[in-house]
C-alpha cells in the first residue's frame, strides 16, 4: 500500500540526538522563564515556540512522520489544525471578555 | 492455560472453536473482543438504569422525601457518569463497529487485533475504578466534573473517577485509531470508498471525533486530579486558575461527544431503513459526507453549553451561529431517509421500528437543540429540564433507539438465533411510549423553569412530574425485556440456517456464514457492485474467489 515507508532501520544515533535537542530545549525553557524584565506576552511566546519545536521534534523522530507517507502527514497535521481551533476559538472568548481581576490572580 | 478447541462436526464458528475462559479473555478476534464489549456495557447500563429509576421515584413526590439531597446528588453523577462514560461513548462502536466493520470492507479482523484487545482492558480497567469510586461513598459533582467544585470543594473518590474515565477515554482513542487505518488499508478490492455502507462512513467519522477530542478531555480530567492532589492552580480562581478554561477545555470534546454517540447510530439507521425499504439510500454521497461535516462543524460549536457561565458575548454569538449550521448536516441525513422510505416496500420489523422511533425522537431532539443554540432563549432554559429533555431526546431517543435497532438487526448474525419478532415489536412500541411519556413532560417543565438537580419541587409541578415518572416506568419495561426475550433466544430462539434472514445487501450478510466464521472470509472477497443495491437483487454485491487449483506438473515440473 502507498503511504508507508517505514521499512528501513533508523539508527540509535536519530533517537539519542533526539534526546539530547529536548533535553537542550528543556534547559532553555528554564532559562528563559527566569531572564528579567521579559514581558509576560513575549514569555508566553518564547515559551510556546520552544514547546511547539520540541513537539515537531517527537511528532518527527520518535513518531517516525518524517519517514512515513502523505496519509500520516495529513493526519498529523489534522492533529495540529484541530488544536489551533480549540486555541483560537478559546482565546477569543478571553481576548472580547471584560476583565476583571479577581481576588489571587496574579497582578 | 489448557485452551478447549473445536471438535464438533457442524462448521466451526467464531463463537464455537475455542470455549474456554482463556480463549475469549486473550482473543484478539473482533467478533469475540465486540461480544465483550457487549456484556460489559449492558450490565453498566443496568445500573445507570437503577439509578435513573431511583431519581424518577424520588421524583414522583414533591418533597424530597425518599433520597435525601446528598444522595440525591450522588445518584444523578452516577447515572450520568456510568451512561455516558461507560455505556454510550463505547456502545454502537466498541461492539457493532468491532464487529461489523472488517465483515463490512472484506477484512478479516481490524488493523491492530491486539490493541483492540488493549482497549477492552483499558475500558474495563477505567469501569472498575469508576465503580470502586462510585461504592466508596459515591461522587457528587455531575458528570460534568465543573470546577471549582469538583477540585476544591467536592468530598468522594473524585481523583479516582477521573483516572477512571481517563483510562475509558484511551479505550475510546485505541478503537478510534484501529477503525481510521482498519478502513483506510484494509478494504477488499473493489470496495472503493464509494462503495463502502453507510455505517462504515459513519464509523470514519466517528473515529475522527475519538482520535482529535478524546485526548483533549483526558488531560483536562487529569489537571483536575492534579489541582485536587497538589493544589496547582489551574481552575480553581482562588489558587489562580480559571474555571472557564475548564468548561472550554471540557465541552471541546464533551460537545463532539454527543456526535460520538449519535453518529454511529445514524449509520445505523442508514442500514436498517435501506434494508426494510428494500431501496438503496437516497442521496448516498451526501448522507456520507453530512457525517464527515457533522463530525468536523461538531467541534466548532462547544461555547454553547457556555452562555450564561461567564463567556464573552461575542464569542457566544459565533459559537451561537456555528451550532445552527451543526443543523443543517442532520437534516440532510433525515430527509434523505424519509425520501428513502417513499415509494420503498417497507417491511415493519423490530429494527425498523427502532428505526422510525430513532427518526420521530431524534428530529424533535435536534429542533429543541435550535431553541438552546439561540443565546436569548438559552439564557432561559439553561439549567431547567428543558436542557434534561432535550438531550435524552438526542442520547437515548436517538443513540439507544440506534444501539437497539443495531442489536436486532445483527442479532441473527452474531448469535445464529433470533428472538421472538412479537416480543420485540411489543418492547419497540413500549420504549418509545415510555419514553415520550418519560421526558416530553419535562420539556414542558423547564419551560415553566424547573431547575435540574434539585430533590424537591412546587406542588405545581407534581402532575407533570408523575406523569414523567410513570413513563419511566414503561421505559424501563420496554428496556427489561429485550433483555429477557434476547438472552432466551441465545438458548430457545429459532436457530437462523440462512446466511441473510432480512434479505438485505452487504457483504456481512451476503457472503458471511450464519454465525460468522473465525476468519470471516475463506479468502479476501472482490466486490463488485456498490452499497444498497436492491435495484439488482440477482447480482451479489461481491463474491469469494475460487481457490486457484494446484498445478502439478507441466513444463517445468
Amino acid at each position: 500500500m502507498a503511504g508507508h515507508s517505514d521499512s528501513h532501520v533508523h539508527p540509535v544515533s536519530l533517537y539519542t540526538r533526539t534526546l539530547w535537542w529536548l533535553m537542550a530545549l528543556l534547559v532553555l525553557t528554564v532559562v528563559a522563564g527566569y531572564i528579567p524584565n521579559v514581558p509576560n506576552w513575549l514569555g508566553v511566546v518564547i515559551a510556546l515556540t520552544i514547546a511547539v519545536w520540541k513537539a515537531t521534534i517527537v511528532i518527527m523522530n520518535f513518531m517516525h512522520v518524517r519517514f512515513s507517507g502523505k496519509l500520516a502527514w495529513l493526519f498529523a497535521g489534522a492533529g495540529f489544525f484541530w488544536l489551533i481551533i480549540m486555541l483560537a476559538f478559546a482565546f477569543a472568548d478571553y481576548v472580547s471578555r471584560p476583565w476583571e481581576p479577581f481576588h489571587g490572580w496574579p497582578e | 492455560m489448557a485452551t478447549a478447541t473445536y471438535t464438533g462436526t457442524e462448521k466451526p464458528n467464531y463463537l464455537n472453536w475455542k470455549t474456554s475462559v482463556a480463549s475469549w479473555l486473550l482473543t484478539y478476534d473482533h467478533k469475540r473482543i465486540a461480544i465483550l464489549y457487549l456484556v460489559s456495557i449492558s450490565v453498566f447500563f443496568l445500573m445507570g438504569g437503577l439509578a435513573a429509576a431511583l431519581i424518577r421515584m424520588e421524583l414522583a413526590t414533591p418533597r424530597g422525601d425518599l433520597l435525601t439531597s446528598d444522595i440525591y446528588n450522588k445518584m444523578f453523577t452516577t447515572h450520568g457518569v456510568i451512561m455516558i462514560f461507560l455505556f454510550l461513548i463505547p456502545s454502537i462502536p466498541a461492539v457493532f463497529g468491532n464487529f461489523l466493520l472488517p465483515l463490512m470492507i472484506g477484512a478479516r479482523d481490524v488493523a491492530f487485533p491486539r490493541l483492540n484487545l488493549l482497549s477492552w482492558y483499558f475500558f474495563m480497567a477505567g469501569a472498575l475504578m469508576v465503580l470502586i469510586a462510585l461504592f466508596r461513598g459515591g461522587i457528587d459533582t455531575g458528570w460534568t466534573f465543573y470546577t471549582p467544585y469538583s477540585s476544591s470543594f467536592a468530598k468522594g473518590e473524585v481523583s479516582l473517577a477521573i483516572v477512571g474515565v481517563f483510562l475509558a477515554g484511551f479505550a475510546s482513542i485505541f478503537t478510534g485509531i484501529n477503525f481510521l487505518v482498519t478502513i483506510h488499508k484494509m478494504r477488499a478490492p473493489g470496495m472503493t470508498w464509494f462503495r463502502l455502507p453507510l455505517f462504515v462512513w459513519a464509523m470514519y467519522a466517528t473515529s475522527l471525533i475519538q482520535v482529535l477530542g478524546t485526548p483533549v478531555v483526558a488531560i483536562t480530567l487529569l489537571l483536575v486530579a492534579v489541582e485536587r492532589t497538589f493544589r496547582i492552580g489551574i481552575f480553581d480562581p482562588n489558587l489562580g486558575g480559571d474555571p472557564i478554561l475548564y468548561q472550554h477545555l471540557f465541552w471541546f470534546y464533551s460537545h463532539p461527544a454527543v456526535y460520538i454517540m449519535i453518529l454511529p447510530a445514524m449509520g445505523v439507521i442508514s442500514e436498517v431503513i435501506s434494508a426494510f425499504s428494500k431501496r438503496r439510500v437516497f442521496g448516498y454521497h451526501f448522507v456520507a459526507f453530512s457525517s464527515l461535516a457533522i463530525a468536523i462543524i461538531g467541534f466548532l460549536v462547544w461555547g454553547h453549553h457556555m452562555f450564561s457561565t461567564g463567556q464573552s458575548m461575542y464569542a457566544g454569538i459565533v459559537f451561537s451561529f456555528l451550532t445552527w449550521i451543526v443543523a443543517i448536516p442532520s437534516a440532510i441525513k433525515t430527509f434523505n431517509w424519509m425520501a428513502t422510505i417513499w415509494k420503498g416496500r417497507v417491511h415493519w420489523d423490530t429494527p425498523m421500528l427502532y428505526a422510525l422511533g430513532f427518526m420521530g425522537l431524534f428530529v424533535i431532539g435536534g429542533l429543541t437543540g435550535l431553541h438552546l443554540a439561540a443565546m436569548a432563549t438559552n439564557v432561559h432554559l439553561t439549567d431547567t429540564y428543558f436542557i434534561v429533555a432535550h438531550f435524552h431526546y438526542v442520547m437515548v431517543g436517538g443513540a439507544i433507539m440506534g444501539y437497539l435497532a443495531a442489536l436486532h438487526f445483527w442479532w441473527p448474525k452474531m448469535t445464529g438465533r433470533m428472538y421472538p419478532e412479537g416480543w420485540g415489536k411489543l418492547a419497540a412500541m413500549l420504549v418509545f411510549v415510555g419514553f415520550n411519556l418519560t421526558f416530553f413532560p419535562q420539556f414542558i417543565l423547564g419551560y415553566m423553569g424547573m431547575p435540574r438537580r434539585y430533590h424537591s419541587y412546587p406542588e405545581e409541578w407534581a402532575v407533570l412530574n408523575v406523569l414523567s415518572t410513570a413513563g419511566s416506568s414503561v421505559l424501563g419495561l420496554g428496556y427489561l425485556l429485550p433483555v429477557i426475550y434476547l438472552t432466551w433466544s441465545l438458548k430457545y430462539g429459532k436457530v437462523v440456517t440462512e446466511r441473510n434472514p432480512w434479505g438485505a445487501r452487504g457483504l456481512e450478510w451476503e457472503l458471511v456464514d450464519p454465525v460468522p466464521d473465525p476468519h470471516n472470509f475463506e479468502r479476501t472477497p472482490i466486490v463488485t457492485r456498490p452499497a444498497y443495491d436492491y435495484g439488482h437483487p440477482e447480482e451479489p454485491t461481491g463474491f469469494v474467489p475460487k481457490p486457484r487449483p494446484v498445478v502439478v506438473g507441466g513444463k517445468d515440473g
